[in-house]
């Protein structure tokens, strides 16, 4: 067993965050949330409804797309985890960052970190041909045929972030500039 | 909120999770992807002793062929299982249902299995899974035995997994080259549906052969649209051939009436979605 019962209410969990290797000790309840914030000080994920909801919270965990809210920090001992931070920093920010500065794709900004970590996900996972739900069937049954990211794909594909300033029109544009740029198709600026 | 405390454990394997649950009995819940069971922990509505972490189970992640059926373990998340070219070609119906379970960040965690043990019947997995005819295998103390979706929903929230018993897998008969669609109604994209449809059809040369119909949150359990699975057979597939056959879905149902919609429109509602999936399943 990865970890004994009894007297565990104080557990040891090992985790790479941002490329750093990290061990805490945390109560058991602590979602990955609060130990990236509370105990690793890593302040760009957000806290928003605290119930998968909203999606301020998203992470990527071995490359996967998940809200850190509803992941137990003990579940996770020996993930790799990446925040925004990790993305990009401020003197050199990823493209997709970029593209959110460029295109206005937020206002408060608190949902943008979530937004940042999901919407590279997203990407990856066209990239490697995952349909949707408005994905056209004949993507289904022929894995080759490549997803064409409409902006209904981007919307149907990012509901998992709700921004609550409603800047959802730019940061789909901020998105299809991105995923035009990497296919070197060339999208304006 | 923060939950009570609890004590926590991740057995390696299946007997390990087993003797867990045989000491800690109702004292303990067993955590897959965590998806359903953080918020409910987190609302206090359950107190748990001890939560059991499946989720570093290896032996119960994979999705395999089983003879006439593929068989999806207690491990698999809703992405594992979308991303399965076994479930792809041979399930359909239930492919389509998860592409429309919440939302991505939530399918990479939440799992199958976990989905139809917390047995929420607005949730989207049980009325394929029903539709489908699935197996449930179910491990506890004196061994392994299989359960007939057909009798693993008893009541809300309420499955026929005993305190001691885990489900570590679900068997699902292919369905190979059945047309199928999840018609799911709701307001914004990610929400628990308000109802859904489950449909997959055999169509032979533009007639149904044979129908399956599943429905979500027309109850306290999915339930099965048997009569209207026979009144479809031998109907051409199209919209005015099969609109008499679905419109009589909602006759002996009991759904909900919350703010998102009373009983006897939820009945209506269901009339008309269960034309549009049977007419989509069928290609139209």
């Amino acid at each position: 067993m990865d970890h004994a019962v009894g007297g565990t209410s104080h557990l040891s969990t090992k985790l790479v965050v941002n490329g750093h290797p990290q061990e805490l000790r945390h109560d058991v309840r602590v979602t990955l949330l609060d130990a990236l914030r509370d105990h690793l000080g890593v302040t760009s994920v957000k806290k928003g409804c605290d119930h998968g909801q909203c999606g301020a919270c998203t992470v990527l965990v071995d490359g996967r797309r998940v809200v850190s809210c509803l992941s137990l920090t003990a579940s996770l001992d020996g993930a790799e985890v990446v925040t925004a931070e990790g993305l990009g920093t401020p003197d050199e920010l990823s493209d997709l960052q970029q593209a959110f500065v460029d295109r206005d794709g937020l206002q408060c900004g608190y949902c943008t970190p979530g937004q940042v970590c999901s919407a590279q996900a997203m990407l990856a996972e066209v990239a490697a041909g995952m349909p949707s739900h408005v994905t056209e069937p004949g993507a289904l049954t022929d894995p080759d045929t490549a997803v064409e990211l409409t902006d209904e794909e981007i919307r149907e594909r990012m509901s998992g972030n709700l921004c609550r300033c409603g800047a959802y029109v730019n940061i789909v544009a901020a998105i299809r500039d991105t995923a035009a740029r990497r296919a070197g198709t060339g999208a304006q600026p | 909120m923060i939950p009570p405390e609890f004590d926590y454990a991740a057995p390696g394997t299946v007997s390990e999770a087993l003797a867990l649950l045989a000491e800690h009995g109702d004292e303990a819940k067993v955590l897959a992807g965590g998806q359903s069971l953080l918020p409910v922990l987190r609302m206090r509505l359950n107190a748990p002793g001890i939560v059991i972490d499946i989720s570093r189970i290896e032996e119960i992640k994979g999705i395999t062929e089983s003879g006439d059926a593929v068989r999806i373990g207690a491990g698999a998340t809703y992405q594992d299982v979308l991303d399965s070219a076994l479930v792809s070609e041979h399930l359909g119906l239930l492919h389509k249902a998860l592409t429309e379970v919440a939302d991505a960040q939530i399918r990479h965690r939440g799992t199958v299995c976990g989905a139809l043990v917390h047995a929420d019947p607005a949730g989207d997995v049980g009325a394929p899974v029903l539709a489908l005819d699935a197996r449930m295998v179910i491990q506890g103390p004196d061994g392994e035995r299989t359960v007939d979706a057909s009798d693993f929903f008893v009541d809300l929230f309420e499955t026929a997994v005993g305190e001691d018993e885990l489900l570590t897998a679900v068997e699902i008969p292919k369905h190979t080259g059945w047309g199928a669609h999840y018609e799911k109604f709701v307001r914004v994209s990610h929400q628990w549906a308000i109802i859904g449809i489950a449909a997959a059809v055999r169509v032979e040369g533009g007639t149904i052969a044979e129908a399956k119909v599943g429905l979500t949150n027309m109850g306290s359990t999915p339930l099965r649209a048997t009569s209207v699975e026979q009144a479809l057979v031998g109907k051409e597939a199209t919209e005015d051939a099969v609109a008499e056959a679905c419109a009589q879905v909602g006759e002996g149902t009991d759904p909900p009436s919350d703010l998102n919609g009373q009983a006897d429109y939820r009945k209506h509602v269901a009339g008309v979605l269960t034309r549009r999936a049977v007419v989509a399943a069928a290609g139209g």
